[in-house]
């Protein structure tokens, strides 16, 4: 007698749907683990199928962040709800100054969410962890009513570990320091909502949707005095520079003939009426160190394929007001507020 | 960008500075009301202020439409969306708008009202096509500007035949409003403040063209420039207005020529008049009744305005007590005489009309111009 095959019938990817079933614990749920999770996730950690990923750590300090994303559409000009849910969580274990290690995903499906798009995600997913060299290493599937989530929502989590010597935290700003950007704003929003269905105009800009951990492993070895690193992604450039002065308790200035943006993404923005300096990224992170420091990372970060824009774009001054202000292009300043209310909802 | 950055040079607007420190009587006041939010937003986001001379004064005016719709239009709106269960499409702006009971269209959305952000009149003719089993209501607001689309979208679903598309209509005109300012026993009779001239919105008169600011010109003797909304028009119309101060002439002068013609837009005033017709008065948040300074659509569209197609009463609803935006508004008062502004008041949670839309003054003055104040202050101490 030959073996029986475990699912003689293999998960339809071509034309069907995620039910209550796949949820449910029952065969069908171990299926769409095997043939759809762990075929593309594929290590050998996960191949271990337990609970929980057990696993070596060396020593000194940790880090863990989570992500959750629930971004719309799904599928986008650079990018697509699964490689962002990789490179979301790897920035923000990154942005400790950390080599990140392992990710988690859990996943919430919407009963009727097609098997084929549901497979094209967690390709992209196995492609962005693989490219990057971070391996999800466990997981969770849970399926809910129709009408009770948007298709899918998928929750990450890293960990990683810092390096000896690296100290980097929001509060660590000081008067004097020097702000930096890898590269161009507001790629990311203006790509998403270029292709939301009430709003479609033609663009070429795609998603900055990147991991940035490798870029700040050239900038930590460098210099491991880098102050703070953050990714300005919802809210963008300002929102992140608002978070950071405030936590810190200082001001910045800005020089906005400095800021790079893409014309493409500073004329959609103009004819939406949006603020470049608003708008999401997925793939920029904001670096605050010593004055001394800053040309030898521009340096670094320039080397790097994901900061061949980069710029020294402000300094860290005194304020008890912690206002962020911009000098502007024409030759005026004005501040540069946090976000009020949301300039376009679910953008990752 | 081409056609943009060229409006926003930095070397033209250091020579247009030069030029207005030249030509201003350093003994005299030069008090310059925007009446447009557009103007409001450039003059902060690119730092106009600080290229001027200390005697030129920005008075920011009343034309944002978010700010100056009375809360009883919003309450409206919500009970079109509560009890009749309409779809109710509305620009973004409004969302945040105070309405009475602490409610908003945010908050009725978040308790699952069909409300729906849209971005042009076409999207909501397009939602009405979608949904033929639900009535659609498109919430119109706007100065003359963005009252022609709103007169093509009720064309549109005449011609289709749309049977689930109408219209509440609070379209509001100019003049109107700024002949209304000027009448106020506050600018009259107290004659604490006085505004001197008048940047005339340009988008606005791309459709009404300059003439209808001639009469008013003459009659309260006030300068009006037609101004462009980047920063170099807006500089560029101050030196016009400074220069008619000095001559004292009190005419209407149009900065933005490379758009707006005396006559205006034809084509557009006919299709608006077509559909619509002035209303007896409308109430302005600020303002109160302002006569015949809003449009209703004709009872020959009937079926497209939401105001007669729903039985729904329109309620008098009063403001925040102690919001100054009333006199804000009118520029008697400047956004940071207001008790509550910065203190209750604030973007995240807005009291008041003028913290809502980015337009608003209150709101301009918080994002891009409350810095100012702390260093005010400390020059004032020393």
């Amino acid at each position: 007698m030959t073996n029986l095959k475990r699912f003689p019938m293999r998960l339809n990817t071509r034309d069907g749907a995620v039910d209550m079933t796949h949820g449910s614990g029952g065969r069908a749920m171990a299926q769409l683990i095997e043939e759809l999770f762990v075929k593309h996730f594929d290590n050998e950690l996960l191949r271990q199928a337990n609970d929980q990923a057990a696993f070596d750590v060396s020593a000194g300090r940790m880090v863990m962040s989570t992500d959750g994303h629930v971004i719309s559409p799904l599928f986008f000009p650079g990018g697509d709800i699964g490689s962002l849910s990789v490179h979301g969580t790897i920035n923000d274990v990154a942005m400790s100054g950390a080599k990140p290690l392992y990710l988690s995903a859990g996943f919430i499906l919407e009963e009727g969410i097609a098997l084929a798009d549901l497979e094209k995600i967690v390709i992209s997913m196995g492609r962005a962890a693989g490219a990057a060299g971070v391996p999800i290493v466990t997981g969770d599937t849970k399926v809910v009513e129709k009408g009770k989530a948007d298709k899918v929502f998928i929750t990450t989590t890293g960990v990683g570990v810092v390096p000896e010597g690296v100290n980097i935290s929001g509060n660590r700003a000081q008067a004097g320091d020097a702000i930096l950007v890898n590269g161009s704003i507001g790629d990311h929003g203006v790509a998403i909502m270029s292709s939301r269905e009430n709003l479609q105009f033609e663009t070429t800009i795609e998603s900055d949707s990147a991991a940035l951990h490798t870029l700040v492993a050239d900038m930590v070895a460098v210099a491991s005095g880098i102050h703070c690193l953050r990714d300005p992604t919802r809210g963008g450039l300002a929102t992140t520079l608002n978070e950071l002065a405030q936590q810190s308790q200082v001001g910045m200035k800005l020089s906005e003939t400095s800021i790079p943006i893409k014309p493409a993404v500073a004329a959609a923005c103009e004819l939406l009426g949006l603020d470049p300096l608003y708008v999401a990224n997925e793939g920029k992170l904001i670096c605050i160190c010593a004055q001394q420091d800053a040309q030898g990372l521009l340096e670094v970060m320039q080397a790097h394929p994901l900061g061949r824009e980069a710029a020294i774009i402000g300094e860290v001054v005194e304020d008890q007001n912690a206002f962020v202000q911009m000098q502007t292009r024409f030759g005026g300043s004005r501040v540069v507020d946090w976000l009020a209310g949301e300039q376009l909802p679910r953008i990752c | 960008m081409k056609y943009v950055e060229e409006f926003r040079c930095h070397d033209l607007a250091q020579q247009l500075a030069s030029a207005i420190s030249r030509e201003i009587n350093p003994d005299r006041q030069y008090r310059l009301m925007e009446f447009c939010g557009g103007h409001t937003h450039a003059i902060f986001r690119y730092g106009v202020q600080d290229l001027m001379p200390a005697n030129v004064t920005f008075v920011h005016g009343p034309g944002c439409p978010v700010c100056v719709l009375p809360t009883g239009r919003i309450d409206y709106a919500i009970q079109l969306v509560q009890e009749q269960e309409v779809i109710l499409c509305t620009y973004g702006d409004l969302l945040r708008v105070p309405a009475s009971g602490r409610k908003s269209l945010l908050k009725v959305k978040a308790e699952g009202a069909d409300v729906r952000m849209v971005y042009s009149t076409q999207d909501a003719l397009r939602i009405a096509r979608e949904n033929p089993q639900r009535e659609v209501v498109f919430f119109a607001i706007g100065f003359e500007t963005t009252t022609p689309p709103t007169a093509v979208a009720i064309k549109q679903a005449q011609g289709e035949g749309l049977k689930n598309f109408s219209v509440f209509c609070n379209h509001v005109l100019t003049p109107a409003a700024i002949q209304n300012i000027l009448e106020s026993p506050e600018l009259r009779e107290m004659g604490s403040v006085s505004i001197d001239g008048f940047f005339g919105p340009s988008h606005v008169s791309s459709i009404i063209g300059s003439q209808p600011y001639e009469f008013f010109a003459e009659e309260f003797q006030k300068p009006v420039v037609i101004a462009g909304f980047e920063p170099l028009d807006v500089m560029q119309s101050a030196l016009m207005l400074i220069r008619q101060l000095n001559e004292g002439r009190h005419e209407v002068e149009n900065e933005y020529t490379r758009v707006v013609t005396r006559e205006g837009n034809r084509k557009a005033q006919t299709l608006v008049a077509e559909v619509m017709e002035l209303r007896r008065d409308f109430e302005w948040r600020g303002l109160g009744r302002v006569p015949y300074s809003g449009l209703r659509i004709k009872p020959s569209f009937a079926e497209f305005d939401a105001e007669q197609r729903f039985d729904v009463p329109l309620v008098q609803a009063s403001d925040i007590k102690g919001c100054e935006c009333p006199r804000i508004l009118r520029g008697v008062k400047k956004p940071t005489d207001c008790k509550l502004f910065g203190v209750i008041c604030t973007p995240e949670n807005p009291m008041g009309s003028c913290m809502v839309s980015s337009e608003g003054a209150c709101a301009a003055y918080w994002s891009y111009g409350r810095f100012r104040k702390p260093a005010e202050q400390q020059e004032s101490v020393a």
